[in-house]
């Protein structure tokens, strides 16, 4: 018995540790490092400004307000959403569909989900670049309020670790649905991301919401998430908004924990199940013709 | 190290009754008519430890389909299949801690990572120590001829010479039981050789190596394995040794007959005529091949009559010892190549 766990347990560490390899391959394969940059740097850069100059015209240039720092947090921390749900199942669609190997890395000793696990590690790393690099210009440029003193660390890096692990078993619920579905729904991962992005307070309290829409909200752990990010580098800002104010942290921290364990159990039975039916319906090694 | 399952049991690959049905979804017109596609019909072998084992068959026969449920990507409809001792449905983790496989005819592999660093990654999925697998991986480029190609990124390789890399990825992890998927489809005969080399290679190593592959070459089949089950339709119409396969064949009479055109008559006509047992045509642009399996040679003057009755020219006449094509035709009543033609027009791709 000892021997086989401790034979699984390497089977995920190098299932893991190879995808993690490759995937950095894949994505540190531009072949112009400007584009890189351009890519990396610039583009969280122009949608976080897309968003300052909306607000500049809605707020008519008031910076002053809570609602400022409460969106430009949101809307940087929200990078992860979409780098780490849509890295870990984009892995699937690439396999199958672009290099043609899903079905051999299928039939190897490896376990899956730490495969796709480790294919988002670098998507992750990237998407962490462009959030400090959000973050640092709105605290230079842009008057958002942070200061490094006042942040509640020890909160900050459990928050941030939670979130991500729940982050990463949403990425493989839908790797999971990946495996059954049809190449042209290849964006599920940026429509997920961009569905959610409306109901989990990233960019405006989920009072603005309509009353029969909020439940959705509170039944996403991004929201909690989101709130106890803000709240863990500028404190009281974040409190300026009914909605989970009357939450202290260590209970938004244990409703995030819960989410996420929830979350993570449901993943095993939903890659359980769409694995089943993948093999059963033989779409493994199905390639859409296009 | 000898393991619980090589004692228990010296068969490779087990399969009983194995039923594949494939759902098919109509066009968008006839949405909901679903059509049952019947890919393997209760199939039974048995593959002992060490036999180079071949699917011989047509297109479409269902040779693809029986390699991906013994690899675990595919349930079976009905029956089962146990490989290197495991249940290919219980217990598809363990089946994959002793197979590989490689499939021919398509061009798969990360094109970023070059030649080594594919394989190498391949490699580490599977566990095998870093420095062991680059010397694998060398001896191995050597023996198909593409150690010169090592740090060439793949996407950089022609299909053919990938294809030799995905062939490497098979034998690199040292698999107690290796499917190779038409491993010579698309490669030139020089390639071809090579392959076949490697592959009889690694089975004279170690005897408990066991290899099954499919091919349509009646060649390959013939030379390279040590039995070969003839698949059409989702069922095996006979497995055996080729030289027992062909044995069957050795009292009738093997004739084949180039003709100019039929001008209008019909293979059945031909099988009328007494002494024919089976008759097979096939036609190219200038000239018609007519296969024929006599009872006895004695039998060939009324063949010729009716043909020369027909007015048919005949180009040429040879008798030749049976091959595993004839037994093809003995068994299905048309030549490989008809059912493949047939099969084609009957999908109207
Ligand atoms: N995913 C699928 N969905 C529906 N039908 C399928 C599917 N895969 C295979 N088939 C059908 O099942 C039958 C057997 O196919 P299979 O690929 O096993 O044949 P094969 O012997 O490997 O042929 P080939 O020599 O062309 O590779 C064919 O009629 C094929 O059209
Ligand atoms: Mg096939």
């Amino acid at each position: 018995m000892q021997n086989i766990s401790a034979l699984n347990r390497s089977e995920s560490w190098r299932s893991f540790w190879m995808a993690t390899w490759l995937g950095w391959q894949i994505e540190s394969n531009w072949t112009d490092p400007f584009l890189f940059a351009v890519y990396s740097i610039v583009k969280p850069l122009a949608s976080a400004g897309i968003l300052v100059v909306m607000y500049t015209v809605i707020a008519k240039g008031n910076f002053n307000t809570p609602i400022f720092p409460y969106i430009y947090f949101g809307n940087a921390f929200y990078i992860y959403v979409g780098a780490v749900m849509s890295g870990i199942s984009w892995a699937v669609i690439d396999d199958r569909e672009h290099y043609k190997t899903l079905k051999y890395m299928y039939i190897a000793p490896i376990h899956i989900p730490a495969y796709w696990l480790g294919r988002g590690v670098a998507r992750f790393l990237t998407g962490s670049i462009a959030v400090v690099i959000t973050i640092a210009f709105g605290a230079l440029f842009l008057q958002v309020p942070l200061d490094l003193a006042k942040v509640d660390w020890p909160l900050f890096f459990v928050s941030l670790f939670t979130g991500i692990a729940m982050l990463a078993m949403m990425g493989l619920i839908l790797a999971s649905i990946t495996l059954l579905i049809a190449h042209h729904f290849f964006l599920i991962g940026e429509a997920v991301a961009g569905a959610l992005y409306l109901f989990s307070g990233a960019i405006f309290p989920l009072d603005v919401l309509p009353a029969w829409l909020r439940p959705v909200g509170f039944a996403i752990p991004i929201t909690y998430w989101l709130e106890l990010m803000r709240r863990s580098l500028v404190g009281n800002v974040a409190q300026a908004f009914p909605t989970l104010s009357h939450f202290s942290n260590l209970q938004l921290v244990g409703i995030l924990v819960g989410l996420s364990v929830i979350f993570g159990i449901a993943s095993t039975f939903i890659f359980r199940f769409c694995d089943y039916r993948a093999r059963e319906r033989g779409l493994i090694d199905r390639v859409s013709n296009y | 190290m000898v393991t619980e399952q090589t004692t228990l049991s010296n068969l490779a690959v087990e399969v009983e009754n194995l039923e594949r049905i494939y759902k098919i979804r109509g066009s968008k017109k006839e949405k909901n008519v679903r059509k049952e596609l019947v890919a393997l019909k209760d199939v039974s072998l048995q593959i002992k430890r060490g036999e180079l084992f071949g699917l011989l068959g047509p297109n479409g026969a269902g040779k693809t389909t029986l390699i991906k449920i013994l690899t675990t990507l595919l349930a079976p409809t009905s029956g089962w299949a146990r490989v290197a001792g495991y249940d290919v449905v219980k217990e598809p983790g363990k089946v994959r801690t002793q197979i590989n496989m490689v499939s021919g005819g398509e061009s798969s592999g990360y094109g970023l990572l070059t030649v080594r660093e594919n394989l190498w990654m391949f490699s580490q999925f599977y566990g095998l120590p870093s420095k062991e697998a680059n010397q694998r991986i060398e001896a191995l480029l050597k023996i198909v001829g593409l150690e010169d190609r090592i740090h060439t990124k793949s996407s950089d390789l022609s299909t053919g010479l990938r294809q030799k890399m995905n062939i490497v990825r098979g034998f690199l992890t040292d698999p107690q039981v290796l499917f190779l998927d038409e491993p010579t489809l698309g490669l030139d005969v020089g390639a071809s050789r090579d392959v076949r080399h490697l592959i009889r290679n690694w089975l004279d190593q170690d005897r408990s190596r066991t290899l099954l592959l499919t091919t349509h070459y009646m060649v390959e089949a013939d030379e390279l394995c040590d039995r070969v089950a003839i698949i059409n339709q989702g069922r095996v119409l006979a497995c055996d040794t080729p030289s027992a396969l062909k044995q069957q064949l050795q009292r009738d009479a093997l004739f084949e007959i180039s003709v100019g055109a039929l001008n209008g008559l019909a293979v059945p006509t031909l099988e009328r005529v007494p002494g024919v047992r089976k008759v097979a045509s096939e036609e190219s642009e200038e000239m018609t091949v007519l296969k024929f399996i006599l009872d006895e040679d004695a039998a060939l003057g009324g063949v010729i009559n009716k043909l020369t009755e027909s007015n048919v020219k005949i180009v040429r006449l040879d008798k030749h010892e049976p091959t595993l094509e004839d037994v093809f035709v003995s068994l299905v009543g048309r030549s490989m190549a008809e059912v493949e033609k047939e099969g084609s027009n009957g999908d109207g791709k």
